[in-house]
């Protein structure tokens, strides 16, 4: 444990150390051997950009293997767009071509390419077996979306699937069923739980013993009692006058706060003191009750906290016995960190270790709780490895902000069918009625997908035509005619009746989307592929490294607005 | 409403084939529902975009991208300031860079590797420092795109642009795009001088991280960051004031490293480590290729539309700055508002800034908080009211004239509500304050 250590004699950081430097700054030595395992693979197909530009912000921090499924040849309209290319691309394959120049920015990244007709491809067995992420960019027969979205779900592959035409895009995330992520990196301010109101055993003597004589302190002493010292000892003056209880609501916990500031000496030749400045600006924002979030009890009252069944994973198990312990103790875990307070070097470092102990009796609870689960449940392969002390450390330090996605197959719009929309249908309804969402684009690229399903030249389904390509005009009507109908099938299915002029305006600016749209023929900005581009590499960073929060699940972009948004679908 | 434009690009200037251009002239040569009735797509628009000179500023994580997004936005004449040359830690998201790159200037080897992958694109560097610049200089560009980690060189810039502006010619107003990332949040903005807030105006949030007081690193430590900035701000001055401090040097870090250790290890703390040391003595931010990917797009997104005068809707009057963050809890966020222009700013406004402050406070004491102040950060102030001067920082015989001035209590310097005039060696403006005594 995190207890002063003498460090190895120096040998400064390793050439890796110094070119990840300002990347591991974020996600840790774990994070980085996460990105060096991954293999991702693109299957890149129209213009071609977003893709590769993501794959560049994956390349350049280090992912393991990458390999680009394209059968397209280069032409000269990719060297406008496309940055990872040159004039004597032209001709060959971009899959081979973008592969190189990509392979380029890190030598430690091993790039690969498949020329191969995606057809033929994914109508081989087993063929995502040896990539852990799959990146696909739109236009792509939906058939083959389908298909490669259902063989990914049944496997646990997370797939992102991307969008970019002229100022817009779109990024719909498919995770597996239960994606949970335990360092989500949430803000350190958020995490601090000192247990004011409710200090445990040995914070509460120490407390006593450190404030016993604070009274007859002299000014150097008084002016350096830790504030969370402080706020326990006047809590206890508090109680001893309320029959016990603390201060219970805004009104008496400003008053409480009266009471701390009337222990502040002022006769001083500063006029008052630091350390109960402090106390007195923390007393809102501790005086709580450290409950945890309705979205940790919703994962303990999950099935797979609850039945009794074949648990594979360590995070149902560790979860399980984290819920156990909140059974017992009516709390989470002690984090046990401790924010930097006003206080002389060894009571703070005295005070850190109160709660470092705590944490760490309560790590060995937790763990005693996991051990005894894991040897009642049956592991079938693939297992994870033994729970080890570290994984339930981290895991306590991070109880109150796990996170659990519920992954949901990708929406798929095809030719002549109507969507059904199932249980986001209520959401996606609101969404609509909401300016600040983007949902409008959002029924533009089920559109978009749809007409070039339905506009695949001589019914070759592995080619689909964008709207705009050559007719802007006509093929902008068509798209009107599609979003209109996706909307009143939409507020069909959510049961919801939106009235004039409401219902007009909303036409009005989805069809103005939808006529933005067209106008780009399915070509690709590169700017707004870029910025794509950006996104999409920070999500699957996010889902590799499983580290902070990923998107749930559709990311759309609009440049022209200059915003983006986030929809639950 | 929807009206493609009919005819066929007759191009005279940029008469080269564009088929290269292909899908960028989609856009180009169609009306959109949300192009601007000023902007006229077809031919004519594409000869402006290729005619329009436009300057980066940093070529580093930003500028890489910047000057390869706009070498594919259509843009034919690029030029580049950055004065730094290119460190190892730079290749995780500088890709323009290689390892055989290290130590070169970053702006040539940037513009040299962008004009061979992009055909037709002329892009000046120039290495150097953007103070080296006069107005001339920068009275060639239509548009400026900052991708600067200096918020000091930030300042230095939109002061200039500010200052550049002549009410009579509006050649002279230069929009200003910018740009800054930290770890996976980002901010882009839309500056237009003189019109709309600018980064002055702004400048509160960019709030400086607090120092922590000298007293708690001389005497009682309780984080490993106080330990290590204990060894770099007092005991490098104690033990080796005859050495300069490089941050750079390895041998220096190690040094610092191994005192800050000795330090923590005396008195029970834990956590200090050589990257921590490298972290606080640097002031290092956390940065990576997908956050400047998604910045410098947007900037770049927005300088494409403004040049094209509003081939789309740009951000300007109705909203100029769009906040990004990767790592909340919806995954991805921006909010995407306008920051209102601010009549005290001391670079566009016309009124002095109000400054609350504590009266019994000596000048010197006042002088050393203006850097942290979220509205002032000012390091090297020289401050001076309508009548009198009350502290120089140059030349020696007027500094040593003001320096009794020091020791003085602001209340027997100034009046409650008097003005004062800041300058500092790093602007060429003065600063306005209103000081106004809370005690």
């Amino acid at each position: 444990m995190a207890d002063v250590v003498t460090p190895p004699p120096l040998h400064g950081p390793t050439s890796k150390e110094k070119k990840y430097d300002r990347q591991l700054r974020l996600w840790a030595a774990s994070g980085q051997a996460a990105l060096e395992e991954a293999h991702i693979l693109l299957i890149n197909s129209g213009t071609g950009t977003v893709g590769v530009e993501a794959l560049k912000n994956l390349v350049l921090p280090g992912i393991g293997n990458f390999t680009i499924l394209d059968s397209a040849t280069v032409t000269e309209a990719d060297l406008g767009v496309n940055f990872f290319l040159e004039d004597t691309s032209l001709g060959k394959f971009r899959a081979g071509e973008c592969c190189k120049y990509l392979q380029e920015l890190n030598p430690d990244v091993k790039g690969n390419f498949i020329s191969e007709p995606l057809e033929t491809f994914v109508a081989k067995p087993n063929v995502l077996q040896p990539f852990t992420h799959i990146l696909i960019t739109a236009p792509i027969a939906l058939e083959i979306l389908e298909k490669i979205s259902n063989d990914a779900r049944f496997q646990s592959r997370p797939v992102f699937y991307v969008h970019c035409v002229g100022f817009y895009a779109q990024l719909s995330l498919q995770l597996p069923d239960a994606f949970p992520i335990v360092d989500t990196h949430p803000d350190p301010e958020k995490m601090t739980d000192l247990r004011i109101l409710w200090p445990f055993r040995e914070l509460r003597e120490f407390a006593a013993r450190k404030t016993k004589d604070l009274g007859s302190m002299n000014d150097h002493d008084h002016g350096h009692v830790p504030y969370v010292l402080l706020l326990l000892h006047y809590l206890s003056i508090w109680k001893s006058q309320h029959n016990g209880r603390p201060p219970q609501n805004y009104k008496e916990k400003t008053e409480f706060r009266e009471l701390v500031r009337s222990g502040t000496r002022r006769d001083n030749p500063e006029g008052g003191e630091e350390n109960f400045d402090e106390a007195v600006g923390a007393v809102l924002k501790s005086l709580n009750l450290s409950e945890p979030s309705s979205a940790i009890k919703e994962i303990f009252d999950s099935a797979e906290c609850c039945i009794n069944e074949v648990q594979r994973t360590n995070f149902w198990i560790i979860t399980r016995a984290v819920k156990t312990f909140h059974q017992q103790h009516g709390s989470l875990p002690l984090p046990g960190s401790l924010p930097d307070m006003k206080a002389q070097s060894k009571d703070y470092i005295e005070l850190q270790n109160v709660y470092k102990a705590k944490a760490r009796k309560d790590v060995a609870e937790v763990l005693s709780h996991a051990r005894k689960l894991e040897k009642g449940v049956e592991r079938l392969p693939p297992a994870d490895p033994e729970i080890s002390e570290k994984e339930v450390e981290a895991f306590c330090k991070n109880a109150g902000f796990i996170k659990l996605i519920r992954g949901r197959p990708l929406k798929i719009l095809k030719p002549k069918e109507m969507l059904k929309w199932g249980r986001s249908a209520k959401s996606a309804s609101n969404a609509l009625t909401n300016p600040d969402s983007l949902m409008p684009l959002h029924l533009a690229f089920l559109a978009y997908d749809s007409f070039s399903a339905a506009h695949a030249p001589d019914g070759h389904i592995a080619t689909p035509q964008a709207p705009g390509a050559s007719d802007f005009e006509t093929d902008a009507q068509k798209m009107t005619g599609i979003v209109e109908t996706l909307i009143d099938d939409l507020l069909r299915q959510a049961r919801k009746f939106i009235e004039d002029p409401e219902y007009s305006e909303i036409k009005d600016s989805t069809a103005k989307i939808a006529q933005e749209m067209t106008r780009a023929g399915g070509a690709e900005l590169h700017n707004i592929a870029s910025l794509t581009g950006g996104i999409v590499a920070q999500e699957v960073i996010k889902v590799i490294t499983k580290q902070y929060v990923p998107v749930d699940n559709v990311c759309l972009v609009d440049g022209v607005q200059s915003k983006t948004s986030v929809l639950k679908l | 409403m929807v009206a493609a434009v009919a005819t066929p690009p007759v191009l005279n200037d940029v008469s080269q084939d564009r088929a290269r251009w292909k899908y960028l002239d989609n856009i180009l040569t169609r009306r959109g529902p949300f192009t601007d009735e000023q902007c006229n797509p077809g031919p004519d628009l594409i000869e402006t975009l290729s005619k329009a000179k436009v300057l980066v500023i940093g070529a580093g994580g930003l500028g890489c991208e910047i000057l390869k997004n706009l070498a594919l936005s259509g843009f034919k004449d690029i030029h580049v300031i950055d004065m730094d040359t290119i460190d190892v830690s730079n290749l995780n998201r500088q890709f323009l860079f290689r390892a055989a790159d290290v130590g070169k200037p970053k702006a040539s080897v940037a513009a040299a590797f962008v004009e061979r992958r992009v055909k037709g694109v002329s892009i000046t560097s120039h290495c150097g420092k953007i103070q080296d610049m006069d107005e001339e200089y920068y009275k060639q560009f239509q548009v400026v795109i900052c991708g600067l980690d200096s918020i000091e060189a930030r300042r230095w810039i939109n002061a200039t642009l500010v200052g550049m502006v002549d009410m009579d010619d509006p050649d002279s107003l230069k929009p200003m795009v910018d740009g800054g990332t930290e770890g996976f949040k980002g901010q882009a903005r839309v500056i237009f001088p003189s019109m709309t807030s600018c980064f002055e105006c702004q400048l509160d949030m960019h709030a400086p991280r607090a120092a922590v007081p000298l007293c708690t690193l001389a005497t009682i430590p309780r984080q490993p960051q106080h330990c290590i900035e204990w060894a770099h701000i007092i005991a490098w001055e104690a033990e080796r004031k005859e050495d300069i401090l490089d941050t750079d040097d390895p041998a220096h870090i190690t040094w610092l490293y191994e005192k800050a250790n000795a330090r923590a290890a005396e008195f029970g703390i834990a956590g200090v480590t050589y990257s921590m040391t490298q972290g606080v003595v640097k002031n290092i931010i956390p940065a990576i290729a997908s956050t400047n990917a998604i910045i410098a797009a947007a900037c770049c997104n927005e300088a494409f539309k403004i040049v094209t005068n509003g081939i789309a809707s740009y951000m300007g009057l109705e909203n100029n700055y769009m906040m990004y963050t990767g790592d909340g809890d919806s995954g991805v966020y921006t909010y995407t508002f306008l920051h209102e222009k601010k009549d005290d700013c001391p670079v566009c406004g016309n009124l002095a800034r109000n400054m609350e402050i504590n009266s019994e406070l000596t000048l010197e004491e006042f002088i050393e908080g203006l850097a942290e102040r979220p509205e002032a950060q000012l390091k090297k102030p020289t401050i001076r009211t309508e009548e009198k001067s009350l502290y120089y920082q140059a030349p020696p015989a007027l500094e040593e004239q003001t320096r009794p001035n020091l020791k003085r209590k602001i209340k027997e310097l100034l009046e409650d509500g008097e003005e004062i005039a800041v300058s500092d060696p790093a602007f060429q403006i003065d600063f306005k304050f209103k000081m106004v005594f809370s005690s």
